[in-house]
């Protein structure tokens, strides 16, 4: 995925677009499902219910706070949100 | 040994006093300050850790806690010296020990049981069944809702779990009754009665290998068909197999979801303000559910020590076991603010009620939507009411906690 253009997304000292990401740690996850329950735009589940991001993981700035409840409601501490 | 008052809840804790029961908040919180894990010599003796940190690790540790016995008390059923044997039952499993997998195993078995179990687990597979649970709620409100009363428990939590995952499995939803009078036997009553438990197992079992000798028969479409029709490695999955996990599966899904149910409706009958939100704001019910979980955690599994460890100061030995508090976890002043307080929308809220690691609940998601479909159809119909008299709730406890009698009152 390349930048996205005319996203508020924030930006770095260089004027640079700040893209977010999601990741799921897939050697983490259990399925317990909270992920998606609480932000289903960015995560996919599979078969066996275990979680992986959507879209290599971009979160564009409207669901940033998804993103981040994600992150804080996992039991198994198997998500990151960090700056690409 | 059991009656005799606890002398200290640090050395001497009881997880089946009236006391625990009833109130075990404050005894949690006292331990998490003055002995995160605490020990009793009680029921064959354990350790019990009440930090979310402990409880996390613990779990993860799986090399030094094995699940091989994962109740704290386990009499195990005795021979049927009185008893007359089911005729149709083999032999080689009658001293009734074939497990429960995956629950009760560790990897490389656990591995290939969980990953057999997951599918038909899995939120999407688990929508399939909300119609049929949402029909069955509607048509239990139904039959009360004009009395201006009923008893919570008895009449409507107690009633769900039992028919949804009777009819899962694929077995007559009109013995759902029987089942719950022998998960009563072997989890609730049978923990500290080995006799009960013994004479629940013996009757569980031989029914569910006729259920199962009839699948094999006459093919179905459910979840023990699942179960016959799968494969391990090349090899259909052994009847002993689908047995301990038909087993599990009727177990586990009955007496944790009707108390999560029943804790559910208890809070909210003495929360008029709880009820009035999500009444008019539905969309919070899945949060809801969460807190509700959080807060009223009904399940304390256990772990059983593989190797001797040292833990937080503690010398745990081989063969020891370990209360896995995850209700006491999940009021963590470490990990949620306010934790004592049920805050229906709580934005962060990552509870263990389910377990964390590999043996995360297999029906967690089961469990949720049986949770909030009966929330649901309960507030549509009944969205003001309240407890008859506090006084006379009563409460199972041990290793799975809720109210077992509830009676709630409503204007009619």
């Amino acid at each position: 995925m390349g930048r996205r253009s005319g996203a508020r997304a924030a930006l770095d000292a260089g004027g640079v677009a700040i893209v977010k990401k999601v990741k799921v740690d897939g050697s983490k996850c259990q399925g317990h499902n909270r992920c998606h329950q609480l932000a289903s735009e960015l995560f996919d589940i599979d078969d066996y219910g275990y979680s992986h991001q959507k879209n290599d993981g971009v979160v564009p700035p409207e669901l940033e706070e998804k993103a981040l409840l994600a992150v804080e409601n996992c039991p198994e501490r198997a998500i990151t949100l960090t700056d690409d | 040994m059991a009656n005799e008052p606890v002398k200290s809840w640090e050395t001497d804790y009881d997880i089946f006093s009236k006391e625990y029961i009833k109130d075990p908040f404050p005894i949690w919180d006292d331990l998490r300050e003055k002995c995160p894990v605490a020990h009793t010599e009680r029921w064959g003796g354990s350790w019990m850790p009440t930090r979310y940190e402990d409880l996390f690790n613990i779990a993860k540790d799986i090399q030094h806690f094995s699940s091989r016995d994962v109740l704290v008390a386990p009499g195990g059923p005795p021979p049927d010296e009185d008893m007359e044997p089911d005729e149709d039952f083999p032999e080689e499993l009658r001293n009734y020990d074939v497990g429960a997998p995956p629950i009760t195993s560790d990897p490389p078995v656990h591995t290939w049981a969980r990953k057999l179990l997951l599918p038909p687990f899995s939120a999407k597979s688990i929508e399939m069944w909300e119609p049929e649970t949402r029909a069955l709620c509607a048509s239990l409100v139904d039959g009360f809702i004009e009395n201006g009363r009923a008893d919570a428990a008895v009449d409507y939590a107690q009633q769900i779990p039992p028919r949804v995952i009777a009819s899962m499995l694929g077995i007559p939803t009109e013995d759902a009754d029987t089942f719950t009078g022998w998960v009563r036997n072997f989890l609730e009553l049978g923990l500290t009665n080995t006799d009960l438990q013994g004479e629940a197992a013996r009757e569980i079992f031989p029914y569910l290998w006729d259920r199962i000798q009839e699948h094999k028969e006459h093919p179905k479409d459910d979840l023990i068909g699942y179960l016959l029709n799968s494969e391990v490695d090349g090899e259909p999955v052994p009847d002993t197999h689908v047995l301990g996990t038909s087993f599990l599966i009727l177990l586990a899904g009955i007496d944790t979801t009707w108390s999560s149910i029943g804790s559910a409706l208890w809070h909210l009958a003495q929360h008029p303000d709880d009820r009035a939100r999500l009444v008019a704001e539905p969309e919070l019910i899945t949060v809801a559910v969460e807190e509700l979980l959080r807060a009223y955690s009904p399940v304390t599994m256990a772990r059983y020590v593989a190797e001797d460890v040292q833990y937080d100061g503690c010398k745990m030995s081989e063969g020891d076991r370990v209360l896995m508090n995850f209700p006491a976890a999940n009021r963590d002043p470490n990990v949620f603010e306010d934790p004592d307080k049920v805050i229906i929308d709580r934005k962060k809220n990552p509870h263990i009620a389910f377990g964390v690691g590999i043996h995360r609940c297999a029906g967690s998601n089961l469990a949720r939507m049986e949770m909030q479909v009966s929330i649901e159809e309960w507030l549509k119909r009944i969205p003001d009411f309240r407890l008859e008299n506090p006084e006379v709730v009563t409460w199972a406890g041990g290793q799975v906690r809720g109210p077992r009698s509830m009676p709630v009152v409503w204007p009619s």
